[in-house]
């Protein structure tokens, strides 16, 4: 044993090599777990129906993130029974494969919402948002009613999908070129979405707040809540899955 | 004269990159921002130019000793102060949110005040800003001493300092604002974060330059462990923050990784923001500061060199124990969960080191509150990183994730861990810094423990019972085979756990405040008259053998 303490005494003389072993200590590990995930292809199996944010939903996932949402509500559903009945099927990894940060969260103050996207009517989220205890009596959640009165200043919607098509989203040059346009035309009821509907499957195109004369953050909110977990389709899956 | 012109003029071309930031920011959050910028190179320039010996004003405020000794102290008492204040403010926010959850009209209504914008302030503030100032000041106090040198590059360390609380302004702020990253810990946006990189690359210049003008042959076990901290949170910090700013001259920014892999790096860098912010300062910390109040050596130099590479070799591992069940491939997660479990030796190795260093001073525990304060945090350090690798299993995580058994679990830590051995580190400090006799009064520290350890009771208590009923209350099903409860249920059920836990925090505040005003009057000189706290009056017929026959 007292070569240990012999040997060490090497280190702890010198302080380059104290930090180049501490160093070497402390990088195994993140190498180890992480690296591999980046490239062992079943990580994210892939799955039919993914597809990046629209403009809108992706305005309204920066006000999720913004407000702090995730501090609160997980989007991960864990493969077990009481879970999957009360939230619905387990979250895939491809389902957030487009998500910059990922917002898993680690806490459930609130219920989880990777699949809260139809659940609930526009009204329903609307009013809850404004006031969570005129529906929910038992709710602790803030009151978001500022969200229905501001207009969405999302920002030039091009750069924000510019940035996302650098680390890695596939949007198409239409898409970033159209962004700004496809913002405004999938909160308004007037608008043809034809296009926007095209570009992006099972987009929902609508007014969200009942406010159709204003595009308001509550708008994006309503449009981001309004998809979650809906992309991928279970119900054709569930056939091939083992019966247990 | 030249170097004057050259370092003013510098800080003004500063100030003035930030106004033309601020004049063509893409949002006003970013514009705010830029102006607090401004704001503080204005005042550092007009520190620089103007004649006044800022110095000498600010130890005639302070009532800091002319520096004299062979220590750099300014900026150690600097951090005294700033312990405190954040400190204070931290604790307040976390009651504060802490009666939202159970009273949720305190939301007030206003987008800056809500729950989820006022929560990442509570946990940088008691993290980065209380417990990151605790570990500068401390590690600059240690690194004098047991290098018997000055810090080397005294303005580089005042600038730490003072751009550390810039990060933490600028970080405050925008969580009020909603500029966030929205990834637990790493909130700050990306300019904040490059703020931030700057000054932790200061940070190890002067801590590893003043290593390398020590006296000493050897480098103090305390400073193995500041040094694998500074390291490692570089590295977490860099890799962790990657992302693609929307606009150089806006706040936005998406991260550089996503879904899967972002998670994973993200609890990589937030489990080690535990292991090494949170472990290996503080244990730093305790390995300069228990001896010395005990005066006793170090129970074991052996023991101490296993338990510091295991320590810093496993804890990396851990991170994907927060992913348990999740979309996380499975051979990680059971790697963190692994991992995390031996984590539990070397994490009492130093639990073992620090208590048994009271070997033939046990005696002080009743004599000295801060030796008590000390004691008690490595019985926490103890418990919590028991509770740790427990929950890290992935049968027990199954019922614990997601609910406030992991919140409980991570106070008993931070209040209990961090915040006792900083307490015990600040009343060490104090009087020496500022050449006072003793601390202003004792019997208020020993007030300050008790109240203290009665509030982490109540927290961790709470939030055992709250976390256990929240996760049996989700997967309950009736004999009909239905779910018995509805998610707003389980939330009503709550109210009586979230009220006790904001009781605890009440008294921890408590404390608090009174250490707050014990630290103040030490600084300003007073000696309370006392009581002295070591009254055991001597009662003969009690002093005699525990057993009367002893065993041959």
């Amino acid at each position: 044993m007292s070569t240990i303490t012999e040997n060490h005494k090497k280190l702890e003389r010198n302080v380059t090599l104290l930090g180049v072993f501490a160093f070497l200590a402390v990088i195994i590990g993140g190498l180890v777990e992480i690296v591999p995930l980046f490239w062992v292809k079943n990580t994210v199996e892939k799955v039919e129906g993914m597809r990046p944010y629209t403009p809108l939903e992706l305005a309204g996932r920066n006000i999720y993130m913004r407000e702090g949402c995730y501090n609160c509500h997980s989007q991960m559903v864990r493969p077990f029974r009481d879970e999957v009945e009360r939230y619905g099927h387990y979250s895939l990894a491809a389902e957030s494969m487009y998500d910059h940060p990922f917002q898993w969260g680690s806490k459930r103050t609130g219920p989880d919402l990777a699949r809260v996207g139809g659940r609930y009517s526009d009204e329903w989220h609307v009013q809850h948002l404004i006031d969570p205890r005129s529906v929910v009596p038992e709710s602790i959640m803030p009151p978001y009613a500022f969200l229905a009165e501001r207009e969405l200043k999302a920002g030039d919607m091009t750069k924000h999908l510019t940035a996302l098509s650098r680390v890695g989203v596939p949007y198409s040059e239409k898409d970033i070129e159209q962004a700004n346009a496809d913002l405004a035309a999938q909160a308004d009821p007037e608008a043809d979405t034809d296009d926007l509907l095209a570009r992006y499957p099972k987009a929902q195109a609508r007014d969200f707040d009942g406010n159709p004369g204003k595009l308001t953050e509550m708008d994006a909110l309503v449009a981001y809540m309004q998809m979650l977990g809906t992309l991928v389709d279970f119900k054709a899956a569930e056939a091939q899955e083992q019966p247990r | 004269m030249v170097s004057l012109v050259l370092r003013s003029g510098g800080w003004f071309v500063v100030a003035l990159l930030a106004f033309l930031a601020l004049a063509f920011s893409a949002d006003t959050g970013f514009a705010i921002h830029m102006g607090i910028v401004m704001l503080a190179a204005l005042i550092t320039m007009w520190v620089t130019m103007s004649g006044a010996d800022y110095g000498s004003i600010a130890r005639g405020i302070l009532r800091m000793p002319a520096d004299q000794s062979r220590y750099d102290d300014d900026p150690i008492r600097w951090g005294v102060i700033a312990i405190m204040f954040w400190g204070l403010a931290g604790f307040l926010a976390g009651l504060y949110i802490a009666l939202q959850l159970a009273f949720p009209v305190l939301n007030l209504g206003l987008e800056w005040t809500t729950f989820g914008r006022l929560r990442p302030l509570h946990t940088s503030a008691v993290i980065f800003a209380f417990g990151g100032n605790a570990l500068i000041a401390t590690s600059f106090y240690v690194v004098q001493r047991t290098c018997r040198a000055r810090l080397a590059f005294p303005a580089l360390a005042r600038f730490v300092f003072w751009g550390y609380q810039l990060f933490i302004v600028l970080a405050a702020t925008g969580y009020l604002l909603g500029i966030t990253e929205a990834r637990e810990y790493a909130e700050p946006e990306w300019y904040v974060d490059l703020w931030l990189t700057v000054v932790w690359v200061s940070y190890l210049a002067v801590f590893v330059g003043t290593i390398v003008k020590r006296k000493e042959p050897h480098i103090y076990v305390a400073n193995w462990f500041f040094l694998s901290f500074i390291l490692t949170v570089a590295m977490l910090h860099l890799v962790n923050n990657l992302s693609m700013p929307v606009s150089l001259l806006g706040s936005k920014s998406y991260a550089a990784f996503s879904g899967v892999q972002d998670a994973l790096t993200q609890w990589w860098y937030g489990h080690n923001a535990v292991g090494f912010f949170l472990t290996a300062g503080f244990l730093g910390m305790m390995y300069y500061f228990v001896p010395k109040q005990a005066e006793r050596p170090v129970y074991s130099y052996r023991l101490s060199i296993i338990h510091f590479w295991s320590l810093i070799f496993l804890y990396i591992w851990a991170g994907p124990h927060h992913l348990h069940y999740t979309a996380l491939p499975d051979w990680a997660q059971t790697m963190g969960m692994v991992f995390s479990v031996m984590l539990w030796m070397p994490s009492w190795g130093g639990m073992i080191n620090g208590l048994m260093t009271l070997n033939g001073a046990w005696d002080k525990i009743r004599t000295d509150p801060i030796i008590r304060m000390m004691v008690m945090a490595l019985a926490f350090y103890g418990m919590s990183t028991f509770e740790g690798p427990m929950l890290s299993i992935k049968a027990v995580n199954s019922l614990s994730h997601y609910t406030d058994w992991t919140v409980g679990h991570v106070h008993s830590g931070a209040l209990g861990w961090n915040g006792m051995i900083t307490f015990a580190a600040v009343y060490y400090m104090a009087p020496r810094l500022w050449n006072r006799q003793r601390l202003y009064s004792l019997r208020m520290v020993n007030w300050h423990f008790w109240l203290s350890t009665v509030g982490i009771v109540l927290y961790a208590a709470s939030m055992w019972v709250a976390g256990i009923m929240q996760g049996l209350m989700w997967r309950e099903y009736g004999a009909d085979g239905y779910l018995v409860y509805s998610f707003a249920e389980v939330v009503s059920a709550m109210f009586p756990m979230y009220v006790i836990r904001a009781a605890g925090g009440v008294l921890y505040l408590s404390g608090a405040i009174l250490m707050a005003y014990n630290v103040w009057m030490t600084i300003a000189g007073h000696l309370r008259e006392e009581k002295p706290m070591t009254e055991t009056p001597y009662n003969e017929a009690a002093d005699r053998p525990l057993v009367v026959a002893p065993a041959e």
